[in-house]
């Protein structure tokens, strides 16, 4: 395993002023906190998300699936679905990340892709919810 | 003392070493069906966007959902959804001290396998009925 800590041979730094310049840096259990919230939230999200899915398993038309996803309660659904999802793997994928990739350069290149396609995924998600949705009052 | 003295600390052996047992499969499982899930979302997000897009380009990604590997993949993610679910719920419970015990445990990880199994069954079976 790679050794990313700072060079300790020449470092008058405690042992104490080491460990709090790594580690979490300052946001103690943010993420495995946000991690549990969001894993609380997606069950009945998933569940609602499920159902919204399973309505739409015959192959509908367009003006069918418009008809549904345009509908305000599974807009709503959705959203806060996507928001909660997103979250919660960016979370997850970061701790595979850090479980496997142990040189420095490869591992902050990885967590901010990481970041990238979460960001990618919900802002697209949210934009065709809304653009469905909104489409139907406007037009 | 300007040097940090590291004692050698014995290293654990690799996955391989250990006989499988029901958690660590059900450990191990949960992690895969993360990741399966995180690049899965993307065809949640490819739909979404082609429904936003025009009815050509929601023809053509309807299609391929229709089509007997769009099933597959569908009916491959439920199990996915519904395994990594369960497994989560399972580790919530970890999280507020219960379920501890080498009885209880090995059951919450085969309940993990089989809930999900059955409850994906039972979506599909609810789907085409209600639906």
């Amino acid at each position: 395993m790679a050794d990313n800590r700072a060079d300790t041979r020449v470092s008058m730094r405690t042992p104490l002023a080491r460990v709090k310049g790594l580690g979490a840096s300052g946001h103690g259990v943010e993420h495995w906190w946000l991690h549990r919230v969001t894993a609380v939230s997606n069950v009945p999200l998933i569940i609602s998300f499920v159902i919204i899915v399973a309505a739409l398993a015959n192959s509908p038309s367009y003006q069918e699936a418009i008809a549904v996803i345009s509908h305000p309660l599974v807009a709503i659904i959705l959203i806060l679905a996507v928001i909660s999802v997103v979250n919660h793997m960016r979370l997850g994928m970061q701790i595979v990340i850090e479980d496997y990739v142990h040189d420095k350069g490869p591992k902050i290149a990885a967590v901010i892709a990481n970041n990238f396609y979460a960001v990618i995924v919900g802002v697209a998600c949210l934009y065709a919810i809304l653009k469905v949705s909104l489409g139907r009052i406007l037009a | 003392m300007a040097e940090a003295k590291v004692a050698p600390r014995p290293l654990s052996p690799h996955l391989q070493i250990y006989r499988w047992s029901w958690t660590m499969a059900m450990s191990v499982a949960h992690r895969i069906t993360g990741i399966a899930l995180y690049g899965g979302i993307a065809l949640f997000a490819i739909w979404l966007v082609a429904l936003a897009s025009g009815p050509s380009a929601f023809d053509a990604v309807q299609w391929f959902f229709g089509s007997p590997l769009g099933y597959l993949i569908l009916f491959a993610y439920t199990w996915i959804l519904m395994h990594h679910m369960l497994g989560g719920v399972r580790h919530l419970v970890w999280d507020f001290g219960y379920g501890m015990e080498p009885e209880q445990r090995i059951n919450m990880a085969r309940f993990t396998l089989v809930g999900s199994v059955a409850l994906t069954l039972a979506i599909w079976i609810v789907a085409f009925i209600a639906f």
